[in-house]
């Protein structure tokens, strides 16, 4: 796994002492909150409804087991006992009081993590694919590229104050996984006619208020160019960005009004005049980051206690939900699931993180990583330590198989934590979850991917869900709107809004209307609730869930 | 066009813990809705955010929340408020832990 250089350590632990002092006279009252607040950001701390908040990055969602278990020496010592996994693949603790923080950010310090730039208009934790450098699709690991914009990007004095914030995703596998789509670079790597292999570069995708796949800017990058053609665009757009109107500011907006083409023929002019000034550096350092990021030394022994467990229905039925193939056919990719059913998407006790940290030591060649989806993956499990990894994570409520079912929820934090939020996000999720395990219907229904935001920020990514929710505020209650059909792959689209949003407390309700719907119209159980959507349109599922209002009243 | 003043308490979050703190008519900060002091008029209540703003090393963000009447002092109107003066339904975290909210 990659260490942070000196340079990297010193800096933050630079950051560190800066922010202590900055508390410090924030508490004794020499700073007023107006001074205070954009350093508390800058080093990702949040004020939120009940408490502080305090996001830690987790870049490209890798953690070792130190790290993993500092998070949960942290959980206990100053926050309440877990931690949220978040969409963008950091953590945050719901509890900290700010005169801990300092030793909170020192604690993160000792295992090479840090807050920096998790907050502001800076470029953000760039995120990966949670399977990169074991998917079997993979053509590439893409972690040593996000590595690479990651130490091009901290402390970029060009990009501390861009028009906003800026995500950069990347995936090492044409099947996209990140959601490249919907960020404001989406990088996929694909292979080009000579099979070599660079990125399909995709600019101004964003969720959000105004929600958009992004565009293509470019078909085939070749890998080499990738860091001057990413400065190229943040350039560009810092240039050309509104500054003039917040909800007006994202790369996305810029695009969408400049036209792609424009924005392109600036793009493509700013980076031939970049890429000397590049001058194989980049490379060099490319070069060094590859040889950290090798795969671990796979282990060769005899798969047959894995196929004597396979008779077992419960370990078959967890691995055939949350094994994914590895590039070593011996190997699996291994989804533990935040998501046991009732349980709040994406948290972890300290207990729980300390026990995954050990299992990623004992069967998984000490590499766990955080997915989007709130889920945290071993990437390298050898088949036939399955059953034993199986057996440790049940009795911590770690093995629910569900990763890509109906309860396996994105939520965000929706008005039970965020100051932003419209609705609650949460409890709908946890309702829908107990809905369907108690209907014993989940592994009938198949791949279904709910998301929920709790206001049109979208953390919840509700505008890829195959069924998106987004909590608002209608005259004083909360209200629920129901997208249908998005998709965040390869093959991104939004979401279709249905009509009329729903109360609290029908939402769920709601979700079983179309579920049904769907088991009632798809040819049959391979047919999925996205493919019978897009053969079908919407219009069979807006009925489905109206109108039975209608016939029950009739 | 003028509308009708609803009534209102002052609210924020304490510095150090970050925890909802209301106004009261004595000038304390308190943990618990009811003990907040409901007022009534735009004027006072003006007043009343302005001491309340100048007290930056107690508290942050001050602001004016509407509140109605109860049997036990003034109750929250909006849902955030509402779980403002309660603490988040996933856990029993918050508020609800020490108070019978
Ligand atoms: S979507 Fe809205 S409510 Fe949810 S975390 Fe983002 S800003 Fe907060």
């Amino acid at each position: 796994m990659y260490d942070y250089t000196d340079f990297d350590a010193a800096f933050v632990r630079e950051r560190v002492a800066q922010f202590s002092a900055q508390v410090a006279r924030r508490i004794d009252g020499s700073l007023t909150e107006e001074e205070f607040r954009p350093l508390r950001l800058m080093n990702g701390l949040y004020l939120q409804l009940h408490a502080y908040m305090l996001r830690i990055a987790v870049p490209y969602g890798t953690l070792n087991p130190r790290q993993m278990r500092q998070l949960a020496m942290i959980a206990e010592t100053w926050d309440r006992g877990y931690g949220h996994f978040t969409t963008r693949q950091n953590i945050q603790f719901n509890w900290p009081k700010l005169p801990d923080v300092p030793k909170i950010l020192s604690a993160l310090a000792d295992v090479g993590m840090h807050s920096i730039q998790t907050s502001g208009n800076t470029i953000r934790n760039v995120t990966a694919d949670h399977f990169a450098g074991a998917a079997a699709d993979e053509i590439e690991d893409p972690r040593p590229v996000a590595e690479l914009l990651r130490q091009w990007s901290t402390d970029h004095p060009e990009f501390q104050f861009l028009p906003r914030k800026f995500k950069i995703a990347v995936t090492g596998s044409p099947n996209d996984r990140a959601v490249t789509r919907a960020h404001d670079i989406g990088l996929r790597m694909i292979r080009n006619d000579r099979g070599e292999p660079g990125f399909e570069v995709i600019v101004g995708g964003g969720l959000g208020r105004t929600p958009m796949i992004g565009p293509v800017i470019r078909d085939f990058l070749p890998k080499a160019d990738l860091l001057p053609y990413c400065e190229a665009i943040v350039a560009t757009y810092n240039m050309l960005g509104r500054r003039d109107n917040k909800f007006k500011a994202r790369i996305k907006i810029t695009v969408f009004e400049n036209g792609l083409d424009k924005f392109r023929a600036l793009v493509e002019e700013r980076f031939q005049a970049l890429r000397p000034q590049f001058g194989g550096a980049d490379q060099a350092l490319l070069a060094e980051i590859e040889r950290a990021f090798a795969p671990p030394d796979y282990v060769q022994k005899p798969l047959a206690p894995y196929h004597a467990a396979l008779t077992d229905p419960v370990f078959r039925a967890w691995a055939d939900t949350n094994l994914s193939p590895h590039k070593n056919p011996d190997y699996a990719v291994v989804s533990i699931s935040l998501k046991a059913h009732g349980e709040t998407p994406g948290n972890a006790s300290a207990a729980q993180m300390r026990l995954m940290a050990d299992l990623a030591e004992t069967y998984g060649h000490s590499e766990l990583r955080v997915s989007h989806e709130q889920n945290i993956i071993l990437p390298h499990v050898h088949r036939a330590d399955l059953p034993a990894l199986h057996a440790a994570l049940k009795p911590a409520g770690l093995a629910t198989a569900n990763i890509g079912l109906i309860s396996d929820i994105i939520a965000c934090p929706g008005m039970d934590y965020c100051t932003l939020a419209t609705a609650r996000a949460i409890p709908v999720a946890q309702e829908i979850a107990q809905r369907f395990d108690a209907l014993k219907l989940e592994h009938e229904i198949g791949p279904m991917k709910i998301k929920i935001s709790g206001c049109i920020n979208a953390c919840g990514h509700h505008h890829v869900g195959h069924i998106g929710i987004l909590g608002l505020d209608r005259a004083g209650v909360e209200n629920y709107q129901i997208t249908l059909g998005g998709d965040g792959t390869e093959d991104a689209v939004l979401g279709d809004k249905t009509g009329p949003g729903f109360a609290y407390d029908e939402v769920t309700d709601a979700v079983e209307r179309i579920v049904r719907a769907y088991l009632e119209m798809r040819h049959d159980p391979s047919e999925t609730f996205l493919a019978t959507y897009r053969r079908l349109g919407p219009a069979p599922f807006k009925s489905a869930l109206y109108q039975e209002a209608d016939a029950n009243a009739a | 066009m003028s509308r009708k003043f609803t009534p209102k308490v002052v609210t924020a979050n304490a510095l150090l813990e970050g925890d909802v703190v209301y106004l009261t008519a004595d000038n304390r900060w308190s943990r618990v809705h009811s003990e907040a002091e409901l007022i009534e008029d735009e004027a006072i209540a003006e007043l009343r955010l302005l001491d309340a703003s100048a007290r930056d090393s107690e508290v942050v963000g001050p602001y004016l929340a509407e509140a109605r009447p109860g049997p036990n002092g003034p109750e929250p109107v909006h849902f955030r408020e509402a779980f403002r003066a309660r603490g988040p339904s996933n856990y029993p975290h918050g508020k609800q832990e020490t108070q019978n909210v």
